[in-house]
Formats: structure tokens, C-alpha cells, sequence
């Protein structure tokens, strides 16, 4: 007998393998996923394995829709991931995609803050749709969020955030993912957060206008809990405006880091 | 004094507000950390610079 979770929910099992256990299984399984890999091979079944045996185009229940959904995230990652607090101010090219990556990695707690509508001149670059057009961005994202993955829990501020409200807000948080647009606010932001908040991470986002080499994105672990994503010299300015290529490789670069951090990683 | 791994010789201690103004950094742009510390915008008027320093300087440019 194995005890293992199948489809989020504990069983012993006498099956010794994966594909006993998919024959054994009341309905066909048309993705077969074993410890977040998804698989047509067999494997031996051992104490603690995850399998996920999902079955196309059915509606599962709301407990099985979540253990499905978390089928693909390596196991001790997700738990590590699931327990992570992660704030993000600016809910613009960056900061809305990696609202929704970071929501689609299975980050259990987010914070999303912005004093802004969706208008739009932001749909060339920014995880919104025309539907969302006049909404508050926190509302936006917040209603995305809900279509990607309902089981996390998703706080939101529509505010603008200032020297002296920085610190208040963000305390508290794992990691804050710096996202906004003008050099002085990031600035104003990153200064407030490593200097009263020393448990904090901050991740920002600098120099990823324009239509420039991809390859010049990168992540800089820059100062002791400080990291930079971008080619820190391509801003935003009239003849080399922000494009969704190169904001949403920014993002992924942050994403991905804030990932890291939760993970226990440092390294760049 | 080494600025963002570039050794820059200082013959004299310098104002921290001197050094940024004279390296042409806004200062309204930037974010410092001097062996390790982050250094307040507020204390960069008042902090010495020694030829053993070591500075790391972000400066951060617009779009995000």
C-alpha cells in the first residue's frame, strides 16, 4: 500500500503503479500529471507522491478544481509559494503582468495598489481588455485574478502612493515589486522601503522602452535586498515609447525574482 | 572609493551630495548604498565619503 494525494485529497492505494492506478480510476483521465509533471510514462507508486488525473472539457468541483489546478506546480515549491506575501505598486506594463504571473505561479497573498483607470492608451502593453475601460486598475486585475486562479487571496488599495504613506502600506510584505512609471516615484519607493523596512525585498523595474534587444534585460542583485530588472538605460520617451515585447520580458524578470525570493534564493 | 565597481581615487573626503553631483547623477533619481547601508536622502548632505568606501548607485530611468 502507497498513501499518496490524488487530485488533492489523501488515499492508500494498492495500485503499484501510475497506470494500475489510472485503470482503477472511476472516470477516463486524459492528463496525467505525477509530482507536477505532466506524463503518458508509468512510474512506481511510492509514499507521497502527487498524481492528478484530469478528464477534458468536465467542470470539476470547487476543492478538486484547486487541486488540479495546483497539478503542475512542483509540490514543495507550491507550498513555499502558496505561504508567499507579495505586494506590487503600479498596476501598469509591469506591474499587471506580473499581477497575473505571479497569480498563475500560485502566490497566495497579493497586494495590488494603484490610484489609476484603465484608459486606452494602456492596452498596447498592459494585462487589460476593452471591457475594462474606466475601471480602477486594482478592480481590473482583481477581477482577472479571480478568472486565473479564485483560491488566492487578493488585496487591493486605489491610492497614490507618497513618502509618507509608503511604509504603512507595505510593511509586512515578503516582497515588493516596484512597477510604477516616473524614475522619481521609483526612486521616492525603493528609498522608503530599504530604509524602514529591512525584512522587505523590493524588486524593480528600469530601462525597457523601446524595441531594443531583448538579451539587454536583466536581473541585478544590486544592493543587499534590492534587485534591478531591465537594461537600467532605455526610458520612456518621445521616439522610444513602451512596447508590450519588451515591458512584459521586464516583467517576467521581476516575476521570476520575486519567485526566487519566496523560494529562498537570493542569487540573481 | 570604488562607485558601482569602478575604483575612483579620492585624495580627500568628500560630501556624498558633492560626489553625485559631481559624478552628474539627479538626485531626485537615484537610490545609494555605502558599504552595505542604505543611505537616506536626508543624510546625503551630511555623509562623508572615504577613500575606502565602497558605493553602489541605482539610478532609475522612466517607464514601467
Amino acid at each position: 500500500m502507497a498513501s499518496i494525494m490524488l487530485n488533492g485529497l489523501p488515499v492508500q492505494t494498492d495500485a503499484k503503479t501510475l497506470h494500475q492506478l489510472q485503470q482503477q480510476f472511476p472516470y477516463q483521465a486524459d492528463v496525467v500529471i505525477y509530482n507536477g509533471f505532466q506524463t503518458s510514462d508509468d512510474f512506481p507508486l511510492k509514499d507521497g507522491d502527487f498524481v492528478a488525473f484530469i478528464q477534458k472539457g468536465v467542470m470539476p468541483n470547487q476543492e478538486e478544481l484547486e487541486s488540479l489546478m495546483c497539478a503542475r506546480h512542483t509540490p514543495a515549491v507550491h507550498q513555499k509559494v502558496k505561504a508567499g506575501r507579495v505586494a506590487i505598486a503600479g498596476l501598469g506594463g509591469l506591474g499587471s503582468n506580473v499581477a497575473v504571473m505571479l497569480a498563475r505561479t500560485g502566490v497566495g497573498h497579493l497586494f495590488l495598489v494603484d490610484f489609476d483607470v484603465v484608459e486606452p492608451s494602456n492596452l498596447n502593453r498592459q494585462s487589460y481588455y476593452i471591457s475594462h475601460l474606466g475601471m480602477d486598475k486594482t478592480a481590473a486585475m482583481a477581477q482577472q485574478i479571480q478568472q486565473i486562479n479564485p483560491f488566492l487571496d487578493v488585496k487591493t488599495k486605489t491610492i497614490r502612493v507618497t513618502q509618507e504613506n509608503a511604509v504603512s502600506l507595505f510593511q509586512g510584505y515578503d516582497v515588493v515589486c516596484e512597477a510604477f512609471d516616473q524614475p522619481e516615484n521609483k526612486a521616492m519607493l525603493v528609498n522608503a522601503l530599504l530604509e524602514h523596512c529591512p525584512h522587505t525585498a523590493v524588486v524593480s523595474g528600469s530601462g525597457m522602452a523601446g524595441y531594443w534587444s531583448a538579451n539587454d534585460i536583466k536581473t541585478t542583485h544590486k544592493f543587499q535586498k534590492f534587485y534591478v530588472c531591465g537594461d537600467q538605460q532605455s526610458g520612456a520617451q518621445a521616439g522610444n515609447g513602451l512596447m508590450a515585447p519588451r515591458v512584459t520580458v521586464c516583467a517576467a524578470h521581476q516575476a521570476n525574482m520575486i519567485l526566487r525570493l519566496l523560494l529562498g534564493i537570493e542569487k540573481e | 572609493m570604488k562607485m558601482n565597481g569602478v575604483l575612483i581615487p579620492l585624495e580627500r573626503p568628500v560630501l556624498l551630495s558633492e560626489l553625485l553631483e559631481q559624478q552628474g547623477y539627479e538626485q531626485m533619481r537615484i537610490a545609494v548604498e555605502k558599504n552595505g547601508e542604505i543611505i537616506p536622502k536626508s543624510a546625503y548632505l551630511d555623509t562623508l565619503v572615504q577613500d575606502e568606501d565602497v558605493l553602489e548607485i541605482v539610478s532609475f530611468v522612466g517607464g514601467g
